[in-house]
């Protein structure tokens, strides 16, 4: 409820201050829906989500997945954490448009730049998390699982995987939002479609009713997709501690 | 070091294991210690606090290869384990946490299991809604539920109250009289030993050695009040004797 008020009171703010602005640098949200309207029934509004999603959802399992695994062999082996550490940081204060540009310029302007460097922007988060996950798995469990010659697959479900879940799940959370927002970018620079390139398209006629009528979406759809895929999810595999003494 | 299973019985034969500590000079544990236990037999080791009892617990499980002499378990080699912390697994079940050790074991044995340890009630409980005296039970019924070839037991009956210690311990005496596992016990309570072994191993202070073997001929529930007293108080005169020397 309070959520509700909140958001009531930020709707307000916008039209407020659309109020005194002139419509073409701030328009309200009523101009702004009919937007949104317009470009959903051309079916514009959701192709070029549909494809941005897409590429999130790509880039994010890539840099989810290869960063686990890197991140776990760090945290688990001290001579891969001191091999790859320089790398890591170097990785980390890289700058997203030097990866962007760079990515285009070596691998041309193709879907497979854009997803890579979306996901080389992510990656370095994802090892960091996920090699403090690794750090701080339980050795008692892997003695327990050791004695009782647990199979590798069971070692993985039951002692590896919730230990670490607390760990994705963070790098999930941040990863998400982090993720979209590069590739919004790598849209406006390298692609000719999709909701970053739509903004890139908007920003060159000066459209902010366009800008907003993609950028609200989207924001929404992602908002969406924490509220009832990742918190739920978080929920389920932390159900343990609720019951804990 | 070597370590195997085939062996009809379990045969401890360890020259030597030496503890180095992070910067100092490395301290012998455990020297010449040998103690052989016959299929089906329960054999406890009694020692003071830190004499390595459990280093010595550690290396016939399996954890610790850093020493020389050699370890033979009896049959197959399985192991079930009680650790004296329980290590469960606190993001599953009680009965799951049967399952995962004792794929193999069908739904009829798991409940078999936690009925006679008095568990019924909390199969699906999980392990932090528990107390430390029904985790034990837990980990107990998770090292039978393996049908082991060797179970070891490390204090089992460490930090429970009077009531909730006698409870536990006649259950092992029941269980181990009952399946017959060839069984190896730790504790520093000679009266434990004494209420649970067929054979008693009295280990001399650090480096630590089997200073008297104490062979039990009436063991657990056809021990009788007087035959305990008399064994506590020969037990105690070698032990006097081991420290003297």
């Amino acid at each position: 409820m309070t959520r509700l008020w909140s958001f009531a009171a930020l709707l307000l703010t916008w039209q407020g201050f659309a109020w005194f602005a002139e419509p073409r640098r701030l328009p309200g949200p009523a101009l702004v829906f009919e937007t949104m309207l317009e470009e959903a029934r051309s079916g514009a509004l959701f192709s070029n989500m549909a494809i941005t999603l897409a590429r999130v959802a790509a880039a994010f399992l890539l840099a989810m997945s290869l960063g686990s695994a890197i991140g776990y062999a760090m945290g688990r082996n001290k001579l891969a954490d001191r091999v790859l550490d320089p790398w890591l940081v170097a990785l980390l204060n890289l700058p997203a448009l030097v990866v962007i540009v760079l990515a285009y310029v070596w691998a041309g302007l193709n879907e497979a730049a854009a997803i890579g460097a979306a996901a080389l922007n992510k990656l370095p988060n994802a090892v960091v998390v996920a090699r403090e996950g690794a750090r701080a798995l339980d050795r008692n469990l892997d003695e327990m699982a050791q004695v009782f010659g647990l199979s590798a697959k069971a070692r993985f479900r039951h002692v590896l995987l919730p230990q670490l879940a607390p760990y994705l799940a963070a790098a999930t959370r941040s990863g998400l939002s982090l993720v979209w927002k590069i590739v919004l970018v790598v849209e406006l620079l390298g692609r000719s479609n999709g909701v970053g390139f739509e903004i890139g398209l908007a920003f060159q006629l000066f459209d902010v009713r366009l800008l907003l009528a993609y950028a609200i979406p989207f924001v929404a759809l992602m908002l969406g997709v924490e509220t009832f895929l990742v918190q739920p999810l978080e929920r389920h595999v932390s159900r343990w501690r609720r019951g804990a003494a | 070091m070597s370590r195997a299973g085939d062996a009809a019985r379990l045969e401890v034969a360890i020259a030597s294991k030496d503890y180095v500590p992070a910067n100092g000079r490395a301290q012998r544990v455990l020297d010449d210690l040998r103690l052989t236990l016959t299929r089906g037999e329960a054999g406890a080791v009694v020692g003071p606090s830190g004499c390595g009892k459990t280093t010595l617990l550690r290396i016939i499980a399996g954890l610790d290869h850093d020493f020389s002499g050699s370890v033979a378990l009896p049959d197959h080699g399985r192991l079930g384990m009680v650790f004296q912390e329980p290590r469960l697994l606190p993001w599953r079940s009680v009965e799951d946490n049967l399952r995962i050790v004792a794929p193999l074991a069908s739904a009829d044995e798991i409940d078999a299991l936690l009925g006679a340890l008095g568990l019924a009630e909390h199969a699906k409980h999980f392990p932090g809604e528990l107390s430390l005296g029904l985790a034990r039970r837990v980990a107990l019924a998770r090292a039978l539920a393996v049908k082991p070839d060797l179970l070891l037991l490390d204090e089992p009956l460490v930090s429970l109250d009077a009531t909730l210690a006698a409870g536990l311990r006649e259950k092992i005496a029941a269980l181990i009289d009952e399946k017959r596992v060839t069984t190896l016990i730790v504790t520093h309570d000679l009266r434990e030993a004494i209420a649970l072994a067929d054979r008693i191993f009295l280990l001399s202070p650090r480096p630590a050695h089997v200073a008297a073997t104490l062979d039990i001929a009436t063991p657990r529930a056809r021990m009788t009040g007087e035959a305990a007293a008399a064994l506590e108080q020969r037990a105690r005169a070698l032990i006097d004797a081991a420290r003297a020397r």
